[in-house]
């Protein structure tokens, strides 16, 4: 699908002509993926807006593409079809890909002043672990979240409950869990104890499950995954417990789309959701509600998510340098701290949350530190070759589980199965 | 005795039509009813705020804020008029290429006609967009991605239309063609002047057919189209609504309304001369 | 009439179809004939890897292909014959003389101007447990409801009951008009003789129909194998790929597993499908033209 060497080339050619023909402008072209409807566009746009007003020399031409995968589909078919593409924004787990596809280059190569590598070492190390493979840095972090707890203190206070105590560890979960869930006369549940989404992105918030009872999902290469060791096993187990067993959440598959609403019509006491639903809840909730970070077995823990910054190799040394301006610009404190209040994403940096905007914000509003205080036990979210189809195996396993057609056992051993199969062409 | 037979099972007829007429009725209105619901549901969600988007109680307050907020967060307009493009790139395209095809199978006698025609058929199941890993790739070769031609040109000839135009040419006695020949006519001319008035019911029941399919069409202007430059609405829709980010149906309903409403309102100001035209012209 | 001569003929007649032949080929011949060489010499993201069997072999092994197919022919064989039941249904009864006509008409032919991937949210309100409609509704009856998408032997009937929503206003339309269209002597002549109205259906009605069924039949299978877009809002194929169809697991093999090798040979299983489905219908058609 992307060996057209003869054309890739002529683009080349084509484009360091036309550069050189403008020469004082350099154009930039940034695939954005915009999972959320246009508010997210207008935010991208004023940053870029500040940019070019800082450097004039530089054109940004940002397109929005769609969810993360449109932005991936759209952006390698322009770089094949030779259209211009110098920078993305794209899934942090797209990386051992794009480097199959020989589609990007590390920052390192860019960033080579001592200022630069200052610059590299500047964020969070927890949002870093996807972006480095290979000893180099591949995806510099912007639109990141983790899972959070999001909870109901009204309820909470209604089961006699201490609102500020949200549970801590599994046990507690499942405790509280049953206090909160209520049932009508008929025997009907009224108000559930708690939802994890499980369609959408269920590896996501299983990834939580299993760092939390501390095994990760793959190694570092992206080469192994480690589906069927017992304690992934055993999480998952725990996942189904909470609706089979325990009775405190719906059986059956619950929607990522919609668990949201469920938490604003107050039908469940707890969700598990991105960080970047904050904003959201915090304007539609008409009751009180909480944020913490999620409970722990043997450790606590989240997977980081979202999407990085990734540089096209199909670019001139003048784009390169460009890009890594605007990256630079993009991921500096003031912008950070401006992306993450008006999005409920993550300030990337420490640095971030040490400007006066973010810390004034913090103060009005603690839930917003939370990801940032969970990033300490963040794990990287799972990401391996052939990313999308070893995902969906896991996915697979996970619903079949939770909708009782396979156990916990047979779902991850026949997944893990699978991915071996098709990770060992990459060992 | 006779007759009093016959008006028993008269009375005994007309009674069990009037129970069934009514049971049949109720039917009808319950399916129609659950038929509109959507509809009817998202005006609901579109006009009141957020909170009454899963409540419905009849002292709701009303609102158009989320008609404000939906038109801020995407350019209906644009994609609106992408898909207006569209639609009737494909149509005009798909009317003028078929009329020339289905009157060649219908009419003129050559060699590997059946085979040909057969040939065409095959695109009466294999549509474009089944084959879109081959037909994205040939786009992009072409340099079409994000383009109103690229998203038209798989669709410009329709084996649908070709099959049904040459069936209905086919029913129009040659004899009208001979005499339009001996006044000196053109192919043509021929084609314009005899073929095309006599099967306007064809014509009308192919491009309803073509307008809702383009219309509603996703998966392949969703693979072909990047930007606002060519996004049709369903695309459009589909990232502005997309359950990735949490739905909002009061916002998602008022862009949805908005979405429709021209077709909506051209279908109730037109309803009557549409279906009537539609019923006289008589589609078989 | 130099018309009449042959020779001319020949050239007219290639004239009139070339830019019709020329797009199909390049749309639909040419990439059929490249995804049947594309299955048997690629690999994942590579091409021209030399002749395998590997994407085959990998497609028997798939648990998900057979299953992903099942459903699609499970989808076809319910939504095909209910929404053209339906549609008959409901041409008969506006056809009729029922009270409010007009707005039935209206109400039944709704579905076809909201296109399917914006309506699917608001469907996903009907379908979603807890604060969805139909569960709610069903709590009136004291009944506790259902998990619409997320309980994997419902699922895919719920995105039948969508599709069967989507089409049946669609094809109504065309068995209305030719409703019209059938003249009035027959039905006096079956009153006279005192027919049932269910004999009139089926002796008269029915049969005069034929064409229109034909025509409806192409239009519903094909959509039963292609309409997949209410999967990208309501289920993505899920759970546990219980709603997965043919044309979104390509589509999800090609673009988000970036395998057109494997796509390729899902494709060619669906145009193996729809060839045959194809040759069928091409054969009942011609037969009801030389009954025309």
């Amino acid at each position: 699908m992307f060996n057209r060497g003869k054309k890739r080339m002529l683009a080349v050619v084509l484009s360091t002509a036309l550069s050189g023909a403008a020469q004082a402008k350099t154009d930039l072209t940034m695939y954005y993926p915009v999972a959320v409807g246009g508010s997210l566009t207008h935010v991208v746009d004023s940053i870029i807006a500040d940019f070019e007003k800082q450097n004039p020399d530089i054109d940004v031409k940002a397109i929005y593409a769609g969810n993360y995968n449109d932005a991936r589909v759209k952006a390698l078919a322009a770089l094949q079809s030779g259209q211009p593409a110098q920078l993305s924004v794209m899934f942090s787990i797209d990386v051992h890909e794009l480097m199959d596809l020989d589609a990007i280059i590390p920052f390192d190569e860019v960033a080579t002043s001592d200022e630069d590598k200052t610059w590299l070492n500047s964020f969070y190390p927890a949002l870093m672990k996807n972006g480095q493979v290979k000893g180099k840095t591949w995806g510099i972090p912007f639109q990141r979240s983790t899972i959070v707890m999001y909870y109901n203190k009204d309820m909470f206070r209604a089961a006699g409950l201490d609102a500020d105590h949200a549970p801590k560890n599994w046990d507690e979960l499942v405790d509280m869990g049953k206090k909160l869930t209520k049932k009508d006369a008929s025997g009907q549940v009224t108000q559930w104890g708690a939802m994890i989404p499980s369609t959408g992105y269920p590896y996501w918030m299983f990834g939580a499950l299993t760092k939390q009872n501390s095994q990760v999902l793959m190694n570092q290469a992206g080469t192994e995954t480690y589906f069927d060791k017992p304690a992934v096993i055993e999480a998952l187990s725990f996942w189904k417990s909470l609706g089979s067993e325990h009775k405190i959440m719906p059986e059956g598959t619950i929607q990522w789309g919609t668990l949201r609403q469920n938490f604003l019509e107050q039908k469940t006491a707890i969700m598990w959701h991105s960080t970047g639903n904050l904003t959201a809840v915090k304007k539609s909730a008409n009751f009180d509600f909480g944020v913490a970070m999620l409970p722990a077995n043997k450790e606590l823990g989240s997977p980081t998510g979202g999407g990085n910054f990734y540089l096209f190799k199909k670019s001139t040394p003048e784009e390169r340098q460009a890009a890594l301006k605007l990256v630079k610009f993009m991921t500096a404190p003031e912008q950070a701290a401006k992306w993450s209040i008006e999005t409920g994403y993550m300030g990337v940096s420490p640095a971030a949350y040490n400007t006066d905007a973010l810390q004034r914000y913090v103060k009005t509003f603690p839930p917003a530190a939370i990801a940032r205080d969970q990033l300490e036990y963040a794990t990287a979210e799972l990401a391996t070759h052939q990313a999308g189809r070893v995902r969906k195996l896991l996915d697979d396993a996970i619903q079949a589980t939770l909708t009782n057609q396979k156990s916990a056992e047979d779902a991850l051993k026949h997944a893990q199965q699978q991915a071996e199969r098709v990770l060992k062409r990459f060992e | 005795m006779q007759n009093q037979v016959t008006f028993l099972s008269c009375l005994f007829n007309s009674l069990s039509i009037r129970l069934s007429n009514g049971l049949s009725t109720l039917a009808a209105w319950l399916l129609g009813l659950f038929w509109i619901f959507p509809l009817i549901y998202a005006l609901w969600a579109a006009f009141h705020t957020p909170e009454y988007a899963a409540h419905f109680a009849l002292d709701a307050p009303l609102t158009l804020e989320n008609f404000r907020t939906a038109w801020v967060q995407a350019p209906f307009m644009r994609y609106m008029l992408n898909t207006v493009v569209i639609t009737l790139l494909i149509l005009v395209f798909q009317l003028v290429l078929c009329t020339l095809a289905g009157y060649a199978l219908a009419r003129i006698n050559f060699r590997g006609r059946g085979v040909v025609f057969a040939l065409i058929l095959i695109q009466l199941m294999v549509v474009p967009e089944i084959l879109i890993v081959e037909n994205y790739q040939t786009l992009a070769s072409l340099h079409s991605i994000d383009t109103y031609i690229g998203v038209g040109l798989p669709y410009l000839a329709s084996a649908f239309g070709i099959f049904l135009l040459r069936q209905t040419f086919k029913t129009i006695p040659q004899a009208l063609e001979d005499a339009a020949k001996i006044e000196g006519c053109s192919i043509l001319q021929i084609i314009w002047n005899v073929y095309v008035p006599l099967a306007k019911p064809t014509y009308l029941a192919f491009s309803l057919v073509s307008i809702s399919y383009h219309w509603n069409n996703f998966l392949w202007p969703l693979v072909v189209t990047n930007t606002e430059q060519s996004r049709p609405l369903t695309v459009g829709m589909a990232i502005f609504g997309a359950p990735e980010s949490g739905v909002d149906w009061s916002v998602i309903s008022a862009g949805t309304l908005i979405s429709v409403a021209p077709l909506l309102i051209v279908f109730l100001l037109f309803q009557r001369q549409f279906i009537q035209s539609f019923m006289t012209a008589g589609v078989k | 009439m130099k018309l009449n001569m042959p020779r001319h003929q020949q050239i007219y007649a290639w004239l009139l179809l070339f830019p019709a032949l020329a797009l199909l080929a390049a749309f639909t011949h040419i990439p059929m004939i490249k995804t049947l060489w594309r299955s048997f010499t690629s690999s994942g993201m590579q091409n021209n890897t030399g002749f395998t069997l590997d994407n085959y072999r990998y497609l028997l092994e798939d648990d998900v292909f057979w299953q992903v197919l099942s459903n699609s022919l499970w989808y076809a064989a319910v939504t095909v014959p209910v929404s053209m039941i339906l549609a008959l249904a409901m041409a008969l009864w506006v056809n009729g003389k029922i009270r409010g006509r007009s707005a039935l008409r209206l109400a039944y032919f709704t579905p076809t101007i909201l296109p399917m991937i914006t309506v699917a949210n608001i469907w996903l309100f009907f379908y979603t447990p807890e604060i969805g409609l139909f569960n709610n509704i069903l709590g009136w009856f004291g009944h506790s409801g259902y998990n619409w998408l997320g309980d994997p032997d419902l699922s895919l009937f719920s995105l039948m009951l969508m599709t069967i929503w989507k089409e049946a206003g669609f094809f109504m339309i065309f068995y209305l008009a030719a409703l019209q269209g059938i003249s009035r002597d027959f039905y006096q002549a079956a009153a006279i003789e005192g027919s049932s109205r269910w004999t009139t259906l089926r002796r008269i009605t029915l049969p005069l129909l034929m064409p229109t069924t034909l025509f409806v039949l192409i239009n519903a299978f094909l959509n039963a194998f292609k309409l997949v877009d209410h999967l990208f809002i309501l289920t993505k194929g899920g759970p546990n790929n219980a709603t997965n169809l043919l044309l979104y697991y390509i589509y999800e093999n090609a673009f988000s597993f970036f395998d057109a090798a494997y796509a390729s040979v899902l494709t060619v299983v669906l145009l193996s499908i729809l060839v045959v489905l194809a040759v069928f219908q091409f054969g009942v058609i011609e037969r009801r033209v030389h009954y025309r």
